[in-house]
């Protein structure tokens, strides 16, 4: 029987509509922690955790709980800021908050403690000497709280609760509870007079799923169909998860490097470790963390956004899609994989398996976001550049765009203004004025098309400035 | 005070929130946490208008109620009384000409959320399309103008400019700014065993919440009850703007007979409610050869949307404030309202006064570079000294503390040697230039309207000596019930844990004003004070050894335990013919230094760190007023650089309605120095226990960001560059400041 536990009871989930969100349901259990904001994932007033895989064990990951289906949530273990203290005897982290001042209308603070709970669990979170002003002294990473806003408060005395927790105790159940597995994923199959919600259990069972079904909606990390339902009324009538399956959860840092298309953002950043310095640069910056915990690299590329920050930088790479369908496989450069606003070449009833991307890799390589805020927001221009460098020769360059056009694209007149030429300022500049000419930028509340394509040559600009010959 | 208490003082204590320890574990309620509460509630969904200007020709609300679930269909033909949403009589709630893109022109109950959106999305409604005004520009130029055109002058200011050794003029614009309290609107509205309406609102004004749910339902206002638990923030946003939503749940609950929820989506919110005004001001401002302002000649025009709403109180305050902390003889200041197919513009922390100030800070900061005056020289040179008196004739209160507060930031910061070091690193980094500025704040503190400036408390004692305390101000996170419960402890003379304060009701303290103008504190604490005053000198000479036994005894002696307090500020008055008068209790001094880096390539910048030093006279509670202080910093950092509101100027709608497209500060806006001071020695006479007023004046110390920004961008220009900044200052309107300013280096060289 679906259920989901909560706050360490089982909650059944019959009679939960379909494109019920998690929030929705907590709410509707009494739960009144968990708060909607925004429900479009961006102010984090919804936050919870779930025990997700982490290696051998799990961690508590917070996620928006305004954009998971709560059929999503199916054996799920969950926790709402009800869970973690009372008022009588709160957790660690509330009676920090609660003492510095880090609430004061209160309506984000639920958000807030279940965001920094989670990053009080992270395993390797500890004092490690390192200390900056978006790591304290106890290893706690300000990153951790990107997802989440507060209108109050101006975030210091946050920031000061969150850099003076300590260790969990040893005796502490939700620490003890880290070692053992996340649950494993359920098979669920949830209907109602709206649609229908249906977890397969392996690869297989979706391809034939989808082929089944013509025009089923694939569901991984519901970042995207989160906001769909919730802001636009969508409501699909036919869902395959695909978050959970084995298949396409492998990661592989070889030659090539393979990426499962269900890993989220995080778990991607901690599976390659550094391997891809690109990529690094581009984590932090990606959304928030609440987001990472959700969104998965192949959703990222199902739903194709031309604003997208991943693309950019895949192209770079010079990554491939391995694309499934029943009893068949073929790989798509990312280059050739674009095909309109939010068209691919992804065909009917196909699937997202990996993302390859090969070896070796540039050796100089830079991506750079332009947007109002630094944390969780959307580019205005999103710029990735790989190049090698040999004896002073740009020998390949690779420099994907995102935002300047309706699809992700290559900056290919560019590539071909710096091949071949020496790395040095004059070639940078007559490179940097044929990358300002590329794309089709526009106009919007984001940006104007001028400061767009402004920004494409200052991208190479400061690649320069930054690494020099 | 009681003389046989010796609890210490509560007043001064630095305590968290009364409700953090609720709001940490999630269990602190807001409006919307009742509906589980409420069996068979109904939910309410508004079918809005997809023009900025037009007639409704037609409203066919049957196709709704095919709609399974869907209950009833709200339509002006409903209203029993007053089709008004406010009390200036031009909004209606239900509207037959609807004035902006948004705009609600009825509402659909449902079972569910879901059929009550269904349901308002088979409503059909045909329009006919009226031409629209969107931006303040065009209002300007088709004078479309409404309310009042008034005008604060001193002096001589024709004959001062011509006298003036320098004389400058300009445009500056500034953008409005959206709440975003992460709380949306909502009410919820029930009609109690008696026939009462109980609406509960996410309100900073009951009373005119009352009133307004009154006069649309046809009743008298002892026949509602409105409570506000709490808010999840107002910052203005909840003064005026949830009326119509709580007056659509009580109507949909009296024609019903079950409970109505109305809650806002974010989208709804942002589309729907008001913001704070947009201004545009054009300005000629005169110097002598010091550097001395000799004459400031402005016309403000606030944009004030589609209906007045508080625009013209929001105008007073901000032609009070463009002044800011300089004295300038010969002063005149006209302001209007202009009339946009907008949401309607309404209060938002400061409420025009940082619209006022933003104008003289940016003619400053233009034109010390044309003077040859370095900023921070040009600004504390035209501070107020003691003995002058403002434009409207107000003589400027410890003016001396404008000075203090900016000798201290500058010592404190140590801002001489880090303009030299700044100096240095710009000079050492051609892609990277760093700017500091320091910016004083001078807030009138009342409310502009005299009659505002009262206020009513409740305080019972029990036969057990516990207390239970009512107000008429509202908490939105400011801490004015912390604050409360300090007083009454301290007033009473007992421990903190006796004192418990019960949720604000109009039927527990009446005519209440707005909690508003950062006046919470001063009036409901000289309430709280006086009606335990009263309840104390009942208590003289009951013996006893403790609070309780003497609480005891004196029941037993029929002493009556339980007392009204009632406060109202003294000496206030203002003439709005003349726009002259005393309309401040006292001013709030401040002062900021703001250091901030700007990158060259793509005008992102990031604030370095920050020093204040603010006057809040004897601190109530400093670690409430030490988060008033950095959050209104922040949020004003917000309105200046980031927040940015785009219309759509063809079809009026706005560009940025979510979350998505509209970005508030997050964590990483907070500058990593962040040093706060409360300015010492700075009692007040005749506010409760010598403390002022904190809820606004912060916000407007992010002037120094502002003007930071300003030298930073210069920075990459020839010395003395001039240098106009949009507002707000997005990384692309920096970045195109820093251009314009290399261009500059370009002429010279």
């Amino acid at each position: 029987m679906a259920e989901v536990i909560v706050n360490g009871t089982s909650r059944p989930l019959a009679g939960t509509p379909v494109h019920r969100s998690a929030l929705d349901f907590l709410r509707g259990l009494g739960l009144t922690g968990a708060k909607e904001g925004c429900a479009e994932g961006e102010c984090g007033a919804c936050s919870i955790l779930v025990a997700r895989p982490d290696g051998e064990g799990s961690a508590w990951t917070a996620v928006n709980s305004c954009l998971v289906p709560a059929a999503a949530l199916d054996g799920q273990e969950v926790l709402t800021a009800e869970g973690l203290g009372t008022p009588e005897d709160l957790h660690p982290v509330q009676r920090e908050l609660a003492d510095r001042g880090g609430s004061q209308c209160g309506y984000c603070t639920p958000g807030f403690v279940c965001s920094m709970a989670a990053e009080y669990y992270r395993t390797g979170r500890h004092a490690n000497g390192h200390h900056d002003h978006e790591h304290g002294p106890n290893g706690f990473d300000l990153h951790a709280l990107s997802g989440n806003l507060c209108r109050c408060t101006g975030y210091r005395p946050i920031r000061d609760a969150a850099w003076a927790l300590g260790d969990p105790d040893a005796g502490d159940p939700l620490a003890l509870r880290r070692a053992q597995p996340a649950p494993t994923p359920a098979s669920t199959r949830l209907a109602d007079g709206v649609g229908e919600f249906v977890r397969p259990g392996s690869l297989d069972e979706a391809l034939a799923l989808v082929a089944d079904h013509p025009g089923a909606t694939v569901l991984a990390g519901a970042t995207d169909l989160g906001v769909d339902v919730n802001l636009r009324g969508a409501r699909p009538a036919y869902v395959v998860a695909v978050d959970r399956l084995p298949e396409l959860r492998q990661i592989a840092v070889d030659d090539p490097i393979e990426i499962g298309a269900a890993l989220t953002l995080s778990e991607v950043e901690r599976g390659l470790d550094g391997a891809v310095p690109l990529l690094d640069q581009v984590w932090p910056q990606f959304a928030s963390r609440l987001i990472r915990n959700a969104a998965t690299i192949g959703g990222n590329l199902g739903t194709a956004s031309p604003i997208g920050d991943l693309p950019p930088a895949l192209l770079a790479l010079e990554a491939t899609v391995v694309l499934s369908s029943p009893g068949a496989e073929r790989e798509v450069p990312l280059a050739d994989y674009f095909t309109g606003y939010r068209e691919t070449r992804l065909r009917p009833g196909e699937l997202i398996r990996s993302i390859r991307v090969p070896r070796p890799l540039a050796t100089l390589t830079a991506f750079h976001k332009v947007a109002k805020r630094r944390y969780d927001d959307i580019s205005s221009v999103a710029v990735a550049v790989a190049l090698d460098v040999v004896d002073g020769v740009v020998t390949r360059a690779r420099i994907g765009l995102g935002g300047v056009a309706a699809t992700p694209l290559r900056a290919l007149a560019t590539e071909a203004a710096l091949e071949g030429r020496p790395w040095m300022e004059a070639t940078v500049e007559q490179a940097a004025t044929v990358l300002a000419a590329e794309g089709t930028p526009m106009d919007d509340h984001r940006a104007s098309a001028a400061y767009r394509a402004a920004m494409l040559g200052q991208s190479l600009r400061r690649t320069w400035a930054e690494v020099p010959a | 005070m009681s003389a046989v208490t010796t609890t210490p003082q509560a007043v001064g204590l630095p305590l968290p929130h009364e409700s953090a320890a609720l709001h940490v574990t999630g269990t602190a309620l807001f409006t919307d946490d009742l509906v589980l509460r409420l069996p068979g509630v109904l939910h309410a969904h508004p079918v809005q208008s997809p023009h900025a200007h037009a007639r409704v020709s037609r409203l066919d609300v049957a196709p709704a109620y095919d709609v399974p679930g869907v209950v009833r269909v709200l339509t002006a033909d409903d209203v029993p009384g007053l089709n008004d949403a406010g009390t200036r009589h031009d909004e209606p709630l239900f509207p037959t000409e609807v004035m902006y893109h948004g705009h609600a022109v009825c509402w659909v109950l449902g079972d569910t959320l879901e059929a009550a959106r269904l349901g308002s999305a088979a409503v059909v409604v045909d329009y006919e399309e009226l031409p629209a005004i969107v931006g303040v520009r065009d209002a300007i130029a088709a004078a479309s103008f409404q309310g009042a055109q008034p005008t604060v002058a001193r002096g001589d200011v024709e004959a001062a400019l011509v006298g003036a050794a320098h004389v400058f003029s300009g445009v500056t614009e500034m953008a409005g700014q959206e709440h975003f309290y992460l709380e949306t609107h909502a009410s919820v509205a029930v009609v109690d065993e008696s026939g009462q309406v109980f609406v509960q609102s996410s309100t900073q004004h009951p009373t005119e919440t009352q009133e307004v749910v009154a006069h649309v339902l046809g009743r008298a206002s002892h026949e509602v009850t409105v409570q506000c638990l709490r808010m999840g923030g107002g910052f203005g946003g909840k003064e005026m703007q949830p009326h119509g939503y709580a007056a659509v749940a009580a109507l949909g609950a009296t024609l019903t007979g079950r409970p109505v929820r109305v809650r806002l989506t974010r989208q709804q919110d942002i589309t729907m409610t008001g913001k704070r005004h947009g201004f545009h001001a054009t300005w000629q401002v005169g110097f002598d050869d010091q550097g001395c302002l000799q004459a400031l000649d402005v016309t403000l025009t606030a944009d004030g949307g589609w209906s007045l709403d508080l625009s013209e109180p929001v105008l007073a305050r901000a032609l009070c404030h463009v002044d800011n902390a300089y004295f300038i003889p010969h002063f005149r200041a006209h302001g209007r309202i202009a009339q946009t197919h907008k949401t309607s513009s309404t209060a938002f922390r400061g409420f025009g006064g940082p619209q006022g100030m933003l104008v003289v800070e940016d003619v400053l900061g233009r034109c010390a570079p044309l003077l040859g005056v370095d900023a921070t020289q040009l600004r504390r040179r035209n501070l107020y000294t003691p003995g002058q008196a403002t434009p409207y004739g107000q003589e400027v209160r410890h003016a001396e503390r404008a000075g203090l507060t900016w000798d201290q930031v500058v010592a404190d910061g140590r801002v001489r040697e880090r303009l030299a070091e700044i100096e240095a690193f710009n000079a050492a980094h051609p892609h990277t230039k760093r700017g500091l500025a320091v910016t004083p704040v001078k807030f009138g503190i009342a409310f502009n309207f005299t009659a505002f400036n009262q206020a009513g408390a409740l305080v019972h004692v029990y036969k057990d000596g516990s207390v239970l305390i009512n107000h008429g101000g509202t908490e939105m996170g400011q801490g004015l019930h912390t604050k409360m419960i300090q007083v009454a402890a301290t007033a009473l003379g007992v421990p903190l844990d006796r004192v418990r304060l019960a949720p604000t009701r109009t039927d527990k303290v009446p005519n209440t004003s707005a909690t508003a103008a950062s006046s919470g504190a001063d009036l409901n604490g000289g309430a709280v004070k006086d009606a335990c005053e009263q309840i104390l000198a009942r208590l003289d000479g009951i013996p006893g050894d403790t609070w309780e036994e003497r609480v005891g005894a004196a029941y037993l002696q029929r002493v009556q335990l339980w007392a009204a307090g009632f406060y109202r500020t003294e000496g206030l008055h203002w003439d709005p013919a003349t726009m002259t008068g005393h309309p401040f209790k006292y001013f709030a001094y401040g002062a900021a230094a703001a250091e901030v880096e700007v990158d060259g390539f793509t005008g992102s910048y990031t604030t370095r760190r920050v020093d204040i030093v603010h006057d809040v006279g004897d601190s109530l509670s400093p670690l409430v007023d030490l988060g008033q202080i950095e959050g209104g910093f922040v949020q004003g950092t917000g309105w200046l650089t980031l927040e940015d509101l785009r219309w759509d100027d063809a079809d009026g709608r706005l560009l940025t309605h979510a979350a998505s497209t509209y970005k508030l500060p997050s964590l990483s806006e907070m500058p990593p120095e962040l040093h706060v001071a409360l300015l010492p020695h700075a009692h007040e006479d005749g506010v409760v226990h010598g403390s002022k007023a904190v809820g606004e004046p912060p916000l407007m110390l992010a002037f120094s960001v502002r003007e930071a920004l300003r030298q930073a961008a210069a920075a990459f220009g020839p010395p003395g560059t001039s240098v106009e900044l949009a507002s707000p200052a997005t990384p692309e309107a920096v970045y195109w400041a820093l251009e314009k300013a290399r261009t500059a280096t370009q002429v010279v060289t």
